[in-house]
């Protein structure tokens, strides 16, 4: 029930010494996660609260523990050297959660991406998380609950309040996936939006957006022509002012593209049901869907 | 990060992207100095440097029109500066209050034969550097890619192999250039990808680029900016940064790691996320109020922090009202209510504040406001906060 993770997620912890890697690795141990190793270059032979083994590189992880998905908690200037270290060892998903990483940088991670045929999620994101079975970030895992909706964010505390309406309506997320705020992201609203749509156990899909680029449009094209399960969606930024990075890098209105105004109506034309409020993402999402059993 | 068109300029020269000779000139000394550069029988631009652009249309708040003006004599560069020095210019981008010019840069005139648009920046939907050049310079370039489309050339680059020779030769010839121009274009090209690159620049925009009567190509104007994230490994950006060109609120919230825009509403939101601050603003417009700013104090917020926060929304004099939105996730509900409290109470609040909790350690966090003794408004959802405080902020 659910796209990109599960329990059987062998997953490696990419910095899990420092302040926010120990802290968040604790976080998602505690939840279930199955963390199979870490990774500090200089700490190799040493053990993270005394049963997660930690390594020098990310190659050994993989051979020795089977390793195939890492997230990365390693420091701006760093972090690209990292996601490029995961995929060159053969990490298959890569979800970087890391805020601030250079341009340039991840334009070179992008391209070495699309080569390698391994996908990464964020930098500058919350995470993924499959309710009750495994959760790969720093969201509370305990808002989440299991179930059929597929909800895809730039945004991190948005994404919750987002999940948390859904959950107190007595619903349930298949996955959640916080693809961030970066104006370079591995996967996209698009990316997530097909994974959804395959994905038999989703059978709703929540799209949350903001100002800067035009990724919504993308996925709103899409699903016009290829999605039938129920699509609800929220855009932040009707309010902002052009020219100005509302705190994320991607999120900037410039030359008259990326308004809030230019997604909402293309979202509208896909038939997607976009909430007024932030407050009413959950009551649009069931103005349109009616699950099976609530 | 922005600069202004003079230490874009300089930066140009390095990479040597040629521009007209200029000097910059900050008091009355400096600009007697720098005209002394300049002969009395040239044409001189005076140019007002402020981080807009729009400034050869725009007009000064004592009336004064022009923050780009020609100048016949050195006589009368001198009085066109002294009119535009410390003086408040008002463009199409500036917004209606201004922005004082305390710079004012003077150049050597150009004869023009020919203007072209020329920039570089990054092309989202691939990932990947493109450079955007036309024929149509000297115009606004959004409207020119509306209405002819076909007089756009966009190269994409490869970031992993750099700008080639093949593409700036179609760049050249795209743009109809003949024999020794085109060799002159190619390296200006080279220059300026090198510095778009090299320097992380989030765009790098000439217009216009000129062609002279005697054949030469030059960058008449040029609009530089940096990628925030890249300034760490870029000090001699770093010293170029003008606080004179940025809001006092928004120079003492990044001190704080605060991310924090000034709006023209009355309404201060304090929030946490980028996100979830975007879309409060919003709700508050949606329910008839103006949101005086965007407010993320990011995932991790200390009580310093907070109390920061709250001295920097309560300094605009406009506000009327707080709306604190938290979702907490890493960050616990009880933190942020102690945070909220301390700075309430060292303050000396005069507005009404809305304050909404949800998520990690909500109940201890509402306690701890109740038991408070500040006056302020709890609310359960983020909707019935944003009315609460649109009604409030209406009655004070």
């Amino acid at each position: 029930m659910s796209v990109l993770v599960n329990k059987d997620t062998r997953l490696i912890v990419q910095g899990i010494t420092g302040k926010a890697g120990s802290f968040h690795a604790s976080q998602c141990l505690e939840y279930g996660t199955n963390i199979v190793a870490g990774v500090t270059p200089g700490k190799g032979g040493q053990k993270f609260e005394d049963k997660v083994p930690i390594y020098d590189t990310v190659t050994e992880t993989v051979q020795k523990e089977g390793a195939d998905t890492s997230v990365i908690f390693v420091p701006p200037p760093f972090a690209a050297d990292s996601i490029l270290e995961a995929i060159d060892a053969g990490i298959k998903l890569v979800i970087c959660i890391t805020e601030g990483i250079p341009v340039n940088d991840m334009a070179i991670v992008k391209k070495a991406l699309d080569k390698s045929g391994a996908r990464l999620i964020g930098p500058n994101c919350p995470g993924i998380i499959t309710p009750g079975e495994c959760k790969i970030g720093i969201m509370p895992g305990y808002i989440h609950r299991p179930g059929k909706v597929g909800i895809v964010s730039r945004s991190g505390t948005l994404t919750y309040e987002a999940v948390w309406q859904i959950t107190n309506l007595g619903l349930g997320q298949s996955t959640c996936i916080g693809i961030g705020g970066d104006p370079i992201v591995g996967t996209t609203h698009l990316d997530a939006v097909k994974l959804f749509n395959e994905d038999p156990d989703t059978e709703a899909i929540v799209l949350i957006g903001e100002i800067g680029g035009t990724a919504e449009e993308e996925a709103a094209a899409f699903i016009k022509e290829h999605v039938q399960k129920p699509t609800a969606a929220f855009i932040a930024g009707t309010t902002a002012p052009p020219g100005r990075r509302m705190g994320h890098a991607g999120a900037i209105v410039s030359g008259g593209s990326g308004t809030a105004e230019a997604k909402i109506e293309a979202l509208k034309a896909a038939n997607i049901a976009v909430a007024p409020t932030p407050s009413s993402i959950g009551e649009t999402l069931m103005s349109i869907y009616k699950p099976a059993a609530v | 990060m922005n600069i202004h068109e003079y230490q874009a300029k300089d930066l140009f020269t390095s990479y040597k992207i040629p521009v007209p000779r200029g000097i910059p000139a900050r008091t009355v000394e400096e600009i007697d100095g720098a005209l002394n550069e300049f002969s009395d029988d040239e044409i001189i631009v005076v140019k007002s440097q402020i981080h807009a652009g729009g400034r050869g249309k725009g007009t000064f708040t004592d009336g004064f029109q022009g923050g780009v003006k020609l100048a016949k004599s050195k006589a009368e560069a001198r009085e066109l500066a002294l009119k535009m020095l410390n003086n408040t210019l008002v463009t199409n981008q500036t917004g209606p209050e201004g922005r004082k010019v305390q710079t004012i840069y003077f150049a050597e005139g150009s004869d023009i034969e020919k203007e072209y648009y020329l920039a570089i920046l990054l092309d989202r939907a691939t990932s990947k550097p493109v450079i955007i050049a036309s024929t149509e310079g000297g115009m606004d370039i959004e409207e020119v890619a509306e209405k002819s489309p076909d007089k756009i050339i966009r190269v994409i680059i490869d970031p992993t192999l750099g700008l080639k020779g093949y593409q700036a030769r179609e760049i050249a010839f795209g743009l109809g250039f003949k024999a020794d121009q085109v060799k002159q274009m190619i390296k200006l090209l080279d220059g300026l990808y090198k510095f778009f690159w090299e320097k992380d620049c989030s765009m790098v925009e000439i217009n216009p680029l000129i062609t002279t009567p005697d054949g030469n190509i030059l960058a008449l104007d040029a609009k530089v900016n940096f990628d925030d994230n890249a300034l760490y490994r870029h000090p001699d950006i770093q010293t170029l940064r003008d606080l004179n060109e940025e809001d006092d609120k928004e120079i003492e919230a990044s001190k704080y790691d605060l991310s924090y825009i000034a709006l023209d509403g009355n309404i201060a939101c304090m929030v946490n996320g980028a996100g979830l601050a975007m879309a409060t603003m919003d709700i508050i417009k949606y329910f008839g109020g103006n949101p005086a700013n965007f407010l993320d104090v990011g995932g991790g917020a200390t009580e310093e922090q907070v109390t920061a926060a709250f001295k920097i929304i309560l300094s605009d004099q406009n506000v009327k009202g707080i709306l604190v939105n938290i979702f907490g996730g890493i960050m616990k509900c009880d933190i942020i209510a102690k945070g909220v409290i301390n700075a309430a109470k060292n303050v000396d609040l005069k507005v009404p504040l809305v304050v909404r909790l949800e998520g990690t350690n909500v109940d201890a966090g509402k306690k701890l406001l109740a038991e408070s003794g500040l006056k302020l408004v709890p609310a359960d959802s983020l909707s019935e906060a944003a009315e609460k405080i649109v009604e409030l902020s209406k009655a004070a």
